[in-house]
């Protein structure tokens, strides 16, 4: 691996000023980027930790819904929002494993971007708001395909807001070596009508599955998306499953998590 | 190269490290530690498990500049102060919950964060528990086995 100097700041302003001074990254739970390191396919010459900035950790209830700390673990969102949003509990709960969850972070998995990764699911089903050192990003606007979003250069993500909706459920087929999701789709009610987004399925990352949205607004049943069917066309074929494979997965999840929510 | 402090297995610890050095690397190479085992070196195996404030991590997804000033226990810090073995050690003795040995210590320490969080674990926690350690000899079988008898559970014999 590439050496590079350490940096690990105590406010969001350290880590901005040394974010944007010559070739710097962040580094959160390092679950995926020291990895990344270690091919050689990313390096910096200055790593900047975002796991000692307090005011990036933990959760509160705030305007707009749950508050979290884009430094906060997988493993304290799952404690954390067990009560106040348990479905939110559960995607954090079944991300990777016990290890991966105690490093692994809400910020660094919304940042990555990984088309089988679990929170941007949740992220775009609950119609959360990215927050920034810089801007607020809805949801929508920030997935932008695979690996890709909004973020410019040298921007970090503080904390994101989630809305709690009356029902919700995330319901992941797990792919058994990476236990990523092969795929995984999060179902959110909210009194305005219903969000699905889903994981792990599409060519282009994440998405809302509209149609469905559409008829369980009218009818918050899994028999209401019985007649739709999805498009294979856009989906991962690969050797765990194929694109049709995959389709048939969005149906199937998207039916039990209505039953679940 | 920069100066480097933390607590390990009770002990206060310095040595000089580059950015780029892991923590598994900083415990194996600078202190000796050689207990904690590195498998795969991507996260995925779980034979470098250790705990950071009491929480297991993968020592080999972490670089040691990131633990300055964490308390670290590895396996080496495990056994009773007489040097017996843990309750925990003991258990995977006694139920040959290993066989070659390579992922034990990672095992042994999952399993001690585990039975903190939960003391009384059902059989299916354990499993789901230990989802991130991989053993290629065991089976896994006398691994949960191990686990349970530790949490002072009667393990129904097969
Ligand atoms: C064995 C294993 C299993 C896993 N299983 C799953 C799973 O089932 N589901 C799932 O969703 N994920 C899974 N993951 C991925 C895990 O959730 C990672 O923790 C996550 O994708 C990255 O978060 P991190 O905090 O570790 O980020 P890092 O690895 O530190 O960073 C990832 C990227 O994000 C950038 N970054 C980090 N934080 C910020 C920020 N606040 N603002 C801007 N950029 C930032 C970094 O520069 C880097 O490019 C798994 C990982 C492993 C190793
Ligand atoms: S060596 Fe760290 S997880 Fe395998
Ligand atoms: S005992 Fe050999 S790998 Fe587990």
């Amino acid at each position: 691996m590439q050496n590079f100097d350490f940096v690990k700041p105590a406010t969001i302003a350290e880590a901005v000023k040394a974010l944007n001074s010559g070739d710097a990254q962040a580094l959160s739970g390092g679950q995926t980027l020291i990895a990344t390191m270690k091919q050689g396919l990313a390096g910096a010459e200055t790593l900047v930790s975002l796991t000692g900035i307090a005011e990036m950790k933990g959760v509160c209830q705030g305007d707009g819904g749950l508050h979290i700390g884009a430094a906060t673990s997988h493993a304290t969102v799952a404690r954390e929002v067990a009560t106040t949003y348990p479905a939110l509990a559960k995607l954090a709960g079944g991300i990777g494993d016990p290890q991966v969850r105690n490093r692994g972070t809400v910020g660094g998995s919304l940042a990555n971007n990984d088309p089988a990764a679990c929170y941007p699911s949740g992220a775009l089903a609950s119609g959360a708001t990215i927050v920034t050192d810089r801007r607020e990003i809805a949801a929508d606007d920030y997935f932008q395909g695979l690996f890709a979003t909004a973020l410019d250069e040298g921007e970090i993500i503080t904390k994101v807001i989630f809305p709690i909706p009356e029902k919700a459920a995330y319901v992941k087929f797990e792919q058994p070596a990476s236990r990523f999701a092969l795929t995984g789709v999060f179902v959110a009610k909210f009194a305005g009508g219903v969000r699905v987004a889903v994981t792990g399925a599409s060519n282009d990352g994440v998405f809302r599955w509209t149609e469905a949205e559409k008829a369980l607004s009218a009818n918050f049943s899994a028999a209401a998306i019985s007649g739709l069917s999805v498009d294979a066309g856009n989906m991962i074929s690969d050797l765990h499953g194929t694109a049709e494979y995959r389709a048939n997965l969005v149906k199937v999840l998207t039916a039990r998590a209505v039953t679940a929510a | 190269m920069t100066k480097l402090s933390m607590t390990v297995n009770g002990k206060a610890v310095s040595g000089e490290v580059e950015g780029r050095t892991l923590l598994v690397q900083f415990l194996r190479e600078t202190l000796h530690l050689t207990g904690t085992h590195v498998g795969c070196d991507t996260s995925q195996c779980g034979a470098c498990t250790v705990h950071i404030d009491g929480k297991a991590v993968k020592s080999c997804s972490i670089f040691a500049a990131d633990a300055a000033g964490a308390n670290v226990t590895t396996i080496e810090g495990m056994a009773n102060a007489d040097g017996s073995l843990s309750v925990i050690q003991q258990a995977f003795q006694d139920c040959h919950g290993l066989q070659c040995g390579f992922c034990t210590p990672g095992m042994v320490m999952t399993s001690a964060a585990l039975l903190a969080d939960n003391p009384h674990p059902t059989e299916a926690e354990v499993r789901h528990g230990l989802e991130g350690n991989i053993c290629r000899c065991t089976g896994y079988h006398n691994i949960v086995k191990a686990v349970l008898t530790a949490s002072g559970q009667t393990v129904a014999a097969e």
